[in-house]
């Protein structure tokens, strides 16, 4: 945390401009004068290192607001400590003038300059006018947002005069928000009126609570607010503001609803394609996208300093992984089994347990660690009221990808269509000239590849252990066979909506319950609609029982 | 429907050795109690607990088999039935501990304790009565069987379909037990039991008397369902499982065929559960695990579907052959497991009995 100050308080000092600058041996003498000064004299020290503009004001100041400006006891040097916890044996100096290390020394060889509240009102004032001043928006935005939470006289003409000078649009906002909130305190009903509705167009927290508290009634009953037609702005304002936050919490319920249903299409979609299409039950579905998984890791670990680029290599190379796997599972006992959806049930678990037990045999029964690219780390400030993490984003996007492309390819391709041909009617395929087999082991291999698309998606989002496809199993069989098998966009819209009422269910109920729920549903569910959501018709269907 | 059809035809001559083996060890075991445990005749109290716990799972397997076997329905949750009965005997034992728990409150089990519960919940209440307990090991498994199969047969699931319907009943389950405030002690479950009916679970008597009531179980649940298989319903049974429409159209109630064997089973697999439980000690929600579901159907897939003592058999052997290869290997264990998943259902779809017939075809 302090080296995260630290480094801002660097940039900022670096950033300041060099004319008009106070030289090294003023600044140094005034700082020496700290020690021994009174309060008022302090006060009068910081003004002037203000105005000097000297390029490490910045960070001597900061440094004095947050306690760390000691006093050597045995020559009466001031220096910046790099923190000041008092669980350190030792503090690490930084020389103010020219922020340089100078050496350490134990905490009992120096002594803290203090501050009292005054004095510190001072050293925000002068700290923010510095970060106000600089050229990254982003600093000055966090500066303006600072200085909202303790807006005084001061900082409000601060505010006023850079208002004016402001360019980006984004902190101009934010000025106007702190010059309404500071509005509200003056006397002036008019400018409180205007204040109000500056401030219902904002949705943060902090402001509806500003606004909520202007229609509180004091202890003698009167309203704080004493104009009424500010208090019906605010009223109005503030309903505003909360039906905008309830609908923006609705839409954040239901991108965590559509994110997490992305997850459930992901792992369900290979499983469309072996299930759905060939009526094959691969019970080793969950143990491919393991194997995606672990690609995934090996990938990164070939690849240690490019996680990024490891992931999306990881893709194709999970494809071609899992695909092979299934082909050759496919042409080994998949084969020997067709027309025998309960045999195949079995034969393919057996190959699920051995598996796992390969992957514990090889990688250890321990989860390893797959790293994220940091570009997937991070939030999407939408407004004041949503934010987004980017991974959900994501998934998201990834999944709609991966569902378009496998539609593309049934749809479009030669290969699609061979195997939409055997999926309806093998014989008639096999007496246009289709080589059946070939088809078969081929659909095998789409439906595993994307099962280890998936796994690499997985690696992002939970463990990657010889037990992450158990763990997905049963929700994939239930998103098919909910969608309605051999229908992908069944499956797109079952996965989705059960993601969604998981979400919905789970501030009620909590996860599992909400998760148990929605299994009970689906059981349901079955009863009323053996065949799912989207039945399949015709011939195909009769064949199928 | 009479006793002689046991071993009438040549098929089911399997079952008069199966009966006979049962009743050897029901007479037998008790004769361990006669040598001292120096004698190297003794059988160390660890082979009753497993001869006890291969006798539990092989009547989950014939339970599994009824069902299967003989009227096409794959239960991959038959482990859920096993584990409410077990679950039922559970609570008896716990109310059994009284004041001897760590914490000892003299109603309370430890878990709700530790948990600050002031009072027993409702659903507690009885299964300090041995009868009580009794009922609901059968009448809970009872239960949800009939709704869950009055409903998936009435709205005709089946095949797969109802396949996994059973193992998501059972994941769900597992979901439920694993929550503390269910009051089924949560992920730890049940454990640390001190007597049944009076008698201490620690003594070798109490094993043996258990091993031959287990025994007796077996031996009773298998007559039963050869009686329903060879009855004039059980080629009801094979007829549905055979062609399921065909019956339906020639006026049978397809639905309530289905139900009633489904029910039962539940019920077998229910008393398995509670025998279970005593003997080894603990019952926790990982029972309820799908994976458990699935490695019955596979003891009944080795020792040959459609045949109940194939399947007694087959669940024997498997166990069998895992406690040895997890101790001797235990690496090896799922990598044997899984190739004897693939290879049965390859080469020997009709089990390791089926290689019986086929040799006496041979000559």
């Amino acid at each position: 945390m302090y080296i995260r100050v630290w480094s801002l308080v660097l940039a900022l000092a670096a950033a300041q401009p060099l004319a008009a600058q106070m030289p090294d041996e003023a600044l140094r003498s005034a700082l020496g004068g700290l020690s021994e000064a009174s309060y008022p004299d302090k006060e009068a020290i910081v003004t002037r290192l203000g105005e000097g503009g000297h390029q490490s004001t910045n960070a001597i100041l900061t440094a004095f607001l947050e306690d760390r400006l000691y006093v050597r006891q045995r020559d009466a040097a001031v220096f910046i400590v790099q923190s000041a916890d008092p669980a350190l044996t030792s503090l690490t100096l930084i020389d103010p003038v020219s922020l340089k290390p100078a050496g350490s020394e134990p905490p009992e060889a120096m002594t803290k300059i203090g501050t009292n509240n005054r004095l510190r009102r001072v050293l925000r004032t002068t700290v923010a006018r510095f970060a106000l001043t600089s050229p990254d928006p982003a600093v000055r935005l966090n500066a303006v947002t600072e200085m909202q939470r303790s807006l005084d006289d001061a900082s409000t003409t601060l505010l006023r005069e850079r208002a004016a000078a402001e360019t980006d649009p984004d902190v101009k906002a934010e000025i106007d928000t702190a010059l309404a909130l500071a509005a509200l305190d003056g006397g002036d009903g008019n400018a409180r009126l205007e204040a109000v509705s500056t401030l219902g167009r904002r949705g943060t927290p902090e402001v509806r609570n500003r606004l909520a508290s202007l229609l509180e009634k004091s202890e003698d009953g009167t309203f704080k607010e004493a104009d009424e037609r500010v208090r019906a702005a605010a009223e109005a304002a503030v309903s505003r503001i909360d039906s905008m936050r309830r609908l923006y919490g609705g839409v954040e319920t239901l991108f965590f609803g559509l994110s997490l249903g992305s997850v459930l299409v992901l792992v369900a979609i290979g499983l469309a394609i072996t299930f759905g299409v060939m009526g094959v039950i691969n019970m080793a579905h969950g143990e491919l996208m393991m194997l995606g998984a672990y690609t995934t890791y090996v990938v990164q670990l070939a690849l240690p300093e490019r996680t990024g680029a490891a992931v999306l290599i990881a893709i194709p190379a999970a494809f071609v992984v899992s695909g092979l796997a299934g082909v050759l599972l496919e042409s080994t006992i998949i084969r020997r089994l067709y027309g025998r959806p309960l045999e195949t049930l079995l034969a393919t678990f057996g190959v699920s347990l051995v598996l796992q037990q390969l992957v514990r045999s090889i990688f250890s029964a321990n989860n390893r660690p797959v790293a994220t690219p940091p570009w997937m780390s991070g939030t999407l400030q939408i407004n004041d009221v949503l934010a987004i993490t980017l991974n959900r984003v994501y998934i998201v996007a990834f999944a709609t990808i991966v569902f378009v492309i496998l539609l593309v390819v049934l749809k479009r391709t030669r290969l699609g269509l061979d195997i939409r041909a055997v999926a309806q009617n093998r014989a008639m395929a096999r007496a246009m000239g289709i080589r059946s087999a070939w088809v078969d082991a081929m659909t095998f291999g789409l439906g595993t590849g994307i099962a280890g698309v998936a796994g690499v998606a997985l690696s992002q989002l939970t463990n990657v252990g010889p037990n992450l496809g158990q763990s997905y199993i049963i929700d994939s069989f239930m998103v098919v066979v909910f969608g309605g098998v051999g229908n992908l966009w069944g499956t797109l819209i079952g996965g989705l909506s059960m993601g969604v009422v998981n979400t919905l269910l789970e501030p009620y109920a909590g996860a599992v319950l909400a998760k148990i729920a929605v299994l009970v549903a689906l059981i349901l569910f079955i009863q009323r609609r053996p065949r799912g959501l989207f039945p399949q018709t015709g011939r195909a269907a009769e064949g199928q029982s | 429907m009479n006793l002689r059809s046991l071993w009438g035809s040549p098929g089911e001559r399997g079952s008069a050795v199966f009966l006979a083996l049962l009743v050897l060890v029901a007479l037998l075991v008790p004769l361990n109690l006669l040598f001292p445990p120096s004698s190297p005749l003794h059988l160390p109290s660890y082979v009753l607990t497993l001869v006890g716990k291969y006798l539990c799972f092989a009547m989950l397997a014939i339970a599994v088999d009824l069902v299967w076997g003989y009227c096409g329905i794959l239960s991959l949750g038959h482990a859920a039935f096993f584990a409410l009965g077990g679950y039922a005997m559970g609570m008896y034992l716990m109310r059994q501990i009284g004041p001897r728990g760590v914490y000892g409150d003299p109603i309370l089990p430890d878990f709700m304790v530790f948990l600050n519960w002031k009072e027993l919940p409702w659903f507690w209440h009885g299964f300090n009565h041995f009868p009580y307990a009794l009922l609901m090991v059968v009448a809970v498994p009872v239960a949800l069987a009939l709704v869950f199969g009055w409903f998936a047969f009435r709205s005709r699931v089946t095949g797969v379909y109802l396949s996994i319907m059973t193992q998501a009943l059972t994941y769900a389950l597992m979901l439920a037990f694993f929550r503390n405030d269910m009051g089924f002690g949560g992920n730890n479950g049940f454990t640390d039991f001190k007597e049944i009916g009076g008698l201490d679970l620690q003594q070798d008597s109490t094993r043996v008397l258990l091993v031959m009531i287990s025994a007796l179980a077996l031996a009773a649940s298998y007559i039963g369902c050869r009686l329903i298989v060879e009855s004039r319903a059980g080629r009801v049974l094979r007829a549905i499982r055979d062609a399921e429409s065909r019956t339906r159209f020639l006026g049978y109630r397809v639905e309530s065929y289905k139900l009633w064997l489904f029910v039962f089973s539940a019920a077998i697999a229910g008393v398995a559960g509670a025998l279970y439980v005593p003997q080894i000690g603990i019952i926790n929600p990982s029972e309820f695990a799908p994976i458990n579901s699935i490695e019955v159907v596979i003891w009944v897939a080795v020792g040959g579907r459609g045949t109940l003592h194939g399947a007694a058999a087959g669940a024997i052997l498997v166990n069998y052959a895992k406690t040895f290869l997890t101790g001797a290997l235990p690496e090896a264990w799922l990598y044997a497991l899984g190739a004897l998943f693939v290879l049965v259902t390859l080469y020997l779809p009709r089990g390791l009995s089926g290689l019986w017939p086929a040799t006496v075809k041979a000559r």
